[in-house]
C-alpha cells in the first residue's frame, strides 16, 4: 500500500493523472493499482515514472521513461521506474489500439506523444508553483534537471521542494505541441544511457517469473494434448502417483496436470503418465511436408479470389494489359520463437477461489489479467498482476488465452496453494505456437517501358490472428494482419496492387513471431524484385531507387547500404544480395555477402550490412543492439530453423533438432543508423524480414540459382544447385 | 540421504533423490536463481556453473555427483562487487532479455582463467556452447576482449 496522502488531478482528455506525493513514499509497487499516474515526485526529490510496457530485452523500460523524464526535465539519476497498473484506459498504447501490449516494435513510437505531453505537464506544474511562490512571471522561469530556475534573481528550487508545498491547478495545464522541446533541447532523447535493469542481468539478481518462490508453493507440470483441441479419453496415472514427491494428478480440459513438491518430481511424474487422447481435433492428419503442395495449388489457382489485404488501382486489369508478366513462387516453413526462458507462471488463488495473484512474463498485462479472471470467473479487479522481466518474448507471450498463465491458475485453484508451473523446453517446442507455413505466388506485370505496373501477391498460409486473438480478429474486420502485414507495398511506386490471403484451416497452433507477416512476405516480395531485376538485366539497387522515387528516406538508406557494402564491386567466390523494407515507417536496407559450398549444400554468410532510419533514435546504441538482434534472429529463420508436423504433431523437441544461431554462425555485422528528425518509428524487429531475401539474392548472385524455400537447409540447397 | 558439497564457499547439505539435477537444487532449494533453466539438455548453457573450477551444465549434473565438490554460481562469481567481465558486460550493453547471461558470464570466466588473452576465434569456439536468442553474440565477443584488455 502507498501510505501517504496524495493529491491527484486529471490530465488531458485521455483521463490520465499524475500524482504529487506529499509525504515520503514508504513503498511502491506492492499494490500497483494505487499508482494511477505517469509520474510522481517525492519531497526527497525522487521522481517515479511509470513504464507502461513490458521489458523483454528490447529496452523500452528505459526508453519510455527517458522520454517522460526529458520533457519534464527530471534528474535522471533520481528517477525510479514503476510498472504501470494493468489498465488499458490509462496506459493503453495509443499506437497499438490503446492496448497495453508490448509488440510490433510499437512502444516508443506509440507512446511518444503521450509520454512527452505528460512530462511537459509535470514540468509546467512545477514552474507554475515556483512562479507563484516567488511571485514572478512564468515566462521568466526555466528548468534544469530536477529544478526550476529563475535566472533574473538567481533563484533555484528543486522539484522535491516544490512537491512539499505544491498547489495543483484545477485543470491540467494545456501544452501546445509547439511548446514541447525541440530536438536540439533534448537532454536524454538521442543520448546513450545504461539500460536500467542491466546490472541485475550480470550478477544473477534479475527476476523472471521462473525465479519466483512463495511459501508453501507446489510445482506443476502439464501434459498438454499434442494437437490443439484434443482431450484425454483415458488416463493411467499409476506410475506417476508412485513418484516420490507427487501430490496430485489433476485432469485439465486440454491435458493432465501434475502437482509435486519439487520440479524434478513433477517432470518425472508427468513423463510417467499414460494418456489416450481423442482424435476429433482438426489438426490430426496435418503433414507439413505434404501441405506445401496443397498451399501452392491454392496460391496458384487464380480462379479462386483470396481474402484481400492490400489493394490499389486495379491489379487484375492492369496485369491483363501488361507487356510482360513475371511469376514466381516462394515458401516459408513453420518456425518457433525459442525465447530462452521456457514458459512458466506462478499463481496463488485464494482458498475460496474468489481472488488470485499471478507472477508472470506476458507481453500484455491487461490480457493476462483478463484471461485469469475469465478462467476463475471473477472480476479483473480481483486479479493482482506481478509483472516480471521476460526471458524473451518474440510474439509468443501475447495470446488472448495466455494459456501458460492459466495453467498455473487452474492448478493453484485445485491445490489451494501457490503453484509454479514450469514448461520444459520440450513442452515449449511441442506446445509451441508457430509462425505458419506459407506459400507465396507472385505475379508482376511490366509495361513496354519496363516499369512494373501490376503486382499480385497471393499468400496461402495457416491463419494466425483468428487463433491468437479472436477478439481482435472479430473486432478488426476478420483481417489476418499477423499473417498479411508486409505484403502491402505502399512505399513502392507500383500503381496497381493486390495482396490476398488464401487461409488454410489446419488446426495448427499459430502465432505472431518477430516481424510477423513481414518475415515471409518480404522474403517473397524482395526476392521476386531481385529476380525481376535480374531478368530485365538491371541493377537491383537501381530498381529499388526507381520504386522509391517518392520516398527520399527510403532512397537514402538504399544508397548508403550500397556504398557501405561496396555493392557494385564483385568479390571472387562470393555473392552479394540486397533487400529493402519500409517497416511501419522505419526504412531499412540490407546487403548480405555469402559463399556457397556446393558439395555440402551450405550457405555461409560472411558479412551483413544494414542501414536503418527510424527517425529520432531515443536510445541510439539500443537501436543498434536491436538491429544486431533482429538480423541474427532473421539469420536463423533463413538458414536453419524449421518446425515440421506429422499427423498434426510437432516433430522437434529441443535445441538439438531446432537449430538456432550460435556464436560461430554470426557474420560480421556492419550497422549504421541514419538519424533523421522525424517522429520515432519502430526498431525492435525491423531487420529480421530482410535477412532471408538478402541471402537468397546473394546466393543467386554467387550461383545463378534461386533459393525459394526457407530455411535454406542443406538438402534444399543441394537440390536447387543440382 | 543427504548430499554435502560447497556452494559459493558455503557448505551445504541437501536431501534430494540422487539423480535430481544440480540446477533444480541450486534454484529451488538453495534459492540461487541466477543459474537459469533453458533446455535441460546441455544445449544452451543458461545453467552453466563452475564445479571445482571447470564449467559444467548444471541441468545435466546429478546432484549426487557433486558430493564433496566446490560449486560456484553467478552469485558467487564476484560477490559484493562486479568483476572485470561483469563490468565489461555493462560497458558493452551486452544483455538484452538477460536470461542466458549468467551462463555466458560463467563460461567467459573459465575462458579468461585458462587463457587470459584469447583470440577472437578462441572466444567464438569457447562460447559456442551457449545460445543467446536475443543475438548478443557480437557484444559478448567485445565484452570478453575488453575484460581481457583491462585485466
Amino acid at each position: 500500500m502507498l501510505t501517504m496522502t496524495r493529491r491527484q488531478f486529471m490530465v488531458g482528455a485521455a483521463g490520465l493523472t499524475f500524482t504529487v506525493l506529499a509525504r515520503p513514499v514508504l513503498s511502491l509497487g506492492i499494490d500497483s493499482r494505487k499508482i494511477n499516474a505517469w509520474a510522481a515526485i517525492d519531497p526527497d526529490g525522487t521522481v517515479y515514472i511509470v513504464n507502461p510496457s513490458v521489458e523483454m530485452g528490447q529496452g523500452s523500460m528505459t526508453a519510455v521513461p527517458r522520454i517522460v523524464a526529458d520533457e519534464m526535465d527530471a534528474d535522471w539519476s533520481r528517477v525510479v521506474i514503476v510498472p504501470a497498473a494493468p489498465d488499458d484506459k490509462i496506459y493503453g498504447n495509443p499506437g497499438f489500439r490503446n492496448m497495453m501490449y508490448t509488440a510490433g516494435s510499437a512502444t516508443v513510437t506509440g507512446y511518444w506523444d503521450t509520454a512527452r505531453m505528460f512530462g511537459a505537464q509535470v514540468r509546467r506544474v512545477m514552474m507554475m508553483n515556483a512562479a507563484s511562490t516567488w511571485n514572478v512571471p512564468l515566462a521568466e522561469l526555466t528548468t534544469e534537471p530536477g529544478m526550476v530556475v529563475h535566472a533574473a534573481s538567481g533563484r533555484k528550487i528543486g522539484y522535491g521542494d516544490i512537491a512539499r508545498v505544491v498547489e495543483l491547478p484545477a485543470e491540467a495545464p494545456a501544452i501546445k505541441p509547439e511548446e514541447l522541446k525541440k530536438p536540439s533541447e533534448y537532454r536524454y532523447i538521442g543520448k546513450d544511457v545504461m539500460r536500467v535493469e542491466l546490472p541485475s542481468k550480470v550478477d544473477g539478481s534479475a527476476k523472471y517469473a521462473i525465479d519466483v518462490q512463495l511459501p508453501g508453493m507446489l510445482y506443476g507440470a502439464v501434459l498438454r494434448s499434442a494437437v490443439e483441441g484434443s482431450a484425454p479419453t483415458s488416463i493411467d496415472d499409476g506410475s506417476a502417483r508412485a513418484v516420490p514427491g507427487v501430490v496430485r494428478i489433476v485432469r485439465m480440459p486440454f491435458g493432465v496436470g501434475v502437482l509435486a513438491e519439487t520440479p524434478w518430481a513433477a517432470f518425472k511424474a508427468r513423463d510417467a503418465l499414460k494418456v489416450q487422447w481423442d482424435r476429433t481435433a482438426r489438426g490430426y492428419g496435418h503433414d507439413s511436408e505434404k501441405a506445401v503442395a496443397v498451399y501452392s495449388a491454392a496460391a496458384r489457382d487464380l480462379s479462386k479470389p483470396g481474402k484481400p489485404w492490400d489493394s490499389a488501382g486495379d491489379a487484375i486489369a492492369a496485369m491483363d494489359k501488361a507487356a510482360k508478366i513475371y511469376e514466381a513462387e516462394y515458401a516459408c516453413d513453420y518456425t518457433y520463437h525459442a525465447q530462452m526462458e521456457p514458459l512458466n507462471s506462478v499463481a496463488s488463488v485464494s482458498a475460496s477461489g474468489d481472488a488470485c495473484e499471478i507472477w508472470c512474463g506476458t507481453q500484455s498485462q491487461t490480457m493476462a489479467v483478463a484471461a485469469v479472471a475469465k478462467a476463475l470467473d471473477i472480476p479483473v479487479e480481483k486479479v493482482k498482476l506481478n509483472l516480471m522481466l521476460l526471458g524473451g518474448g518474440f510474439g509468443r507471450r501475447g495470446h488472448r488465452d495466455e494459456e501458460f498463465i492459466v495453467d498455473s491458475v487452474l492448478l493453484s485453484k485445485e491445490a489451494k496453494r501457490p503453484v509454479k508451473v514450469l514448461w520444459t523446453r520440450e513442452d515449449d517446442v511441442r506446445n509451441g505456437r508457430f509462425r505458419p507455413l506459407s506459400v507465396h505466388f507472385l505475379r508482376a506485370g511490366v509495361d513496354a517501358d519496363g516499369r512494373i505496373v501490376a503486382w499480385r501477391h497471393r499468400v496461402a498460409c495457416d491463419e494466425i490472428t483468428a487463433f491468437q486473438d479472436p477478439v481482435r480478429y472479430k473486432g478488426g474486420g476478420e483481417k489476418d494482419f499477423l499473417a498479411m502485414a508486409g505484403s502491402e507495398l505502399r512505399t513502392y511506386d507500383i500503381p496497381n496492387r493486390l495482396s490476398e490471403q488464401l487461409p488454410q484451416v489446419t488446426g495448427m497452433r499459430t502465432s505472431s513471431l518477430r516481424g510477423i507477416g513481414f518475415g515471409p512476405n518480404k522474403f517473397a516480395t524482395e526476392a521476386f524484385l531481385d529476380e525481376i531485376a535480374s531478368m530485365r538485366g538491371i541493377d537491383p539497387i537501381e530498381l529499388r531507387l526507381q520504386l522509391l522515387k517518392d520516398t527520399p528516406r527510403g532512397q537514402a538508406v538504399v544508397r548508403e547500404v550500397a556504398r557501405m557494402s561496396d555493392f557494385h564491386h564483385p568479390r571472387k567466390g562470393r555473392g552479394l544480395g540486397f533487400a529493402f523494407v519500409d517497416y511501419s515507417g522505419t526504412m531499412v536496407a540490407a546487403v548480405a555477402e555469402v559463399s556457397v559450398d556446393k558439395a555440402r549444400g551450405e550457405v555461409t554468410v560472411h558479412d551483413f550490412w544494414c542501414v536503418l532510419d527510424c527517425g529520432i533514435a531515443v536510445h541510439p546504441d539500443n537501436v543498434v543492439a536491436q538491429t544486431e538482434s533482429s538480423i541474427i534472429y532473421g539469420l536463423g529463420l533463413a538458414l536453419t530453423e524449421r518446425i515440421t508436423f506429422r499427423d498434426g504433431q510437432v516433430q522437434q523437441s529441443n535445441f538439438y533438432d531446432y537449430k538456432v544461431p550460435r556464436m560461430r554462425d554470426i557474420p560480421e555485422l556492419h550497422i549504421k543508423l541514419l538519424q533523421t528528425p522525424n517522429k520515432p518509428t519502430g526498431a525492435g524487429q525491423m531487420a529480421t524480414p530482410l535477412v532471408a531475401p538478402a541471402i537468397a539474392s546473394a546466393v543467386a548472385a554467387a550461383t545463378r540459382v534461386r533459393l525459394r524455400h526457407t530455411p535454406y537447409i542443406s538438402e534444399r540447397v543441394k537440390q536447387a544447385l543440382a | 540421504m543427504a548430499i554435502d558439497f560447497t556452494v559459493n564457499g558455503r557448505p551445504v547439505s541437501v536431501k534430494a533423490p540422487a539423480e535430481t539435477r544440480l540446477l533444480w537444487v541450486l534454484r529451488e532449494e538453495l534459492k540461487l536463481t541466477g543459474t537459469r533453466f533453458g533446455c535441460g539438455a546441455g544445449q544452451c548453457g543458461a545453467c552453466m556453473v563452475h564445479i571445482d573450477g571447470e564449467r559444467m551444465f548444471s541441468c545435466l549434473m546429478p546432484v549426487s555427483e557433486v558430493a564433496g565438490r566446490k560449486v560456484t554460481t553467478i552469485e558467487g562469481l564476484s560477490p559484493g562487487r562486479l568483476n572485470a567481465l561483469q563490468r565489461a558486460w555493462i560497458a558493452e550493453s551486452v544483455p538484452q532479455c538477460g536470461y542466458c547471461q549468467s551462463g555466458q558470464l560463467m563460461s567467459a570466466a573459465v575462458l579468461l582463467a585458462t587463457n587470459p588473452h584469447p583470440t577472437r576465434e578462441q572466444i567464438k569456439e569457447h562460447m559456442n556452447a551457449h545460445i543467446c536468442r536475443c543475438g548478443t553474440y557480437p557484444r559478448i565477443v567485445r565484452a570478453i576482449e575488453r575484460a581481457a584488455k583491462e585485466a
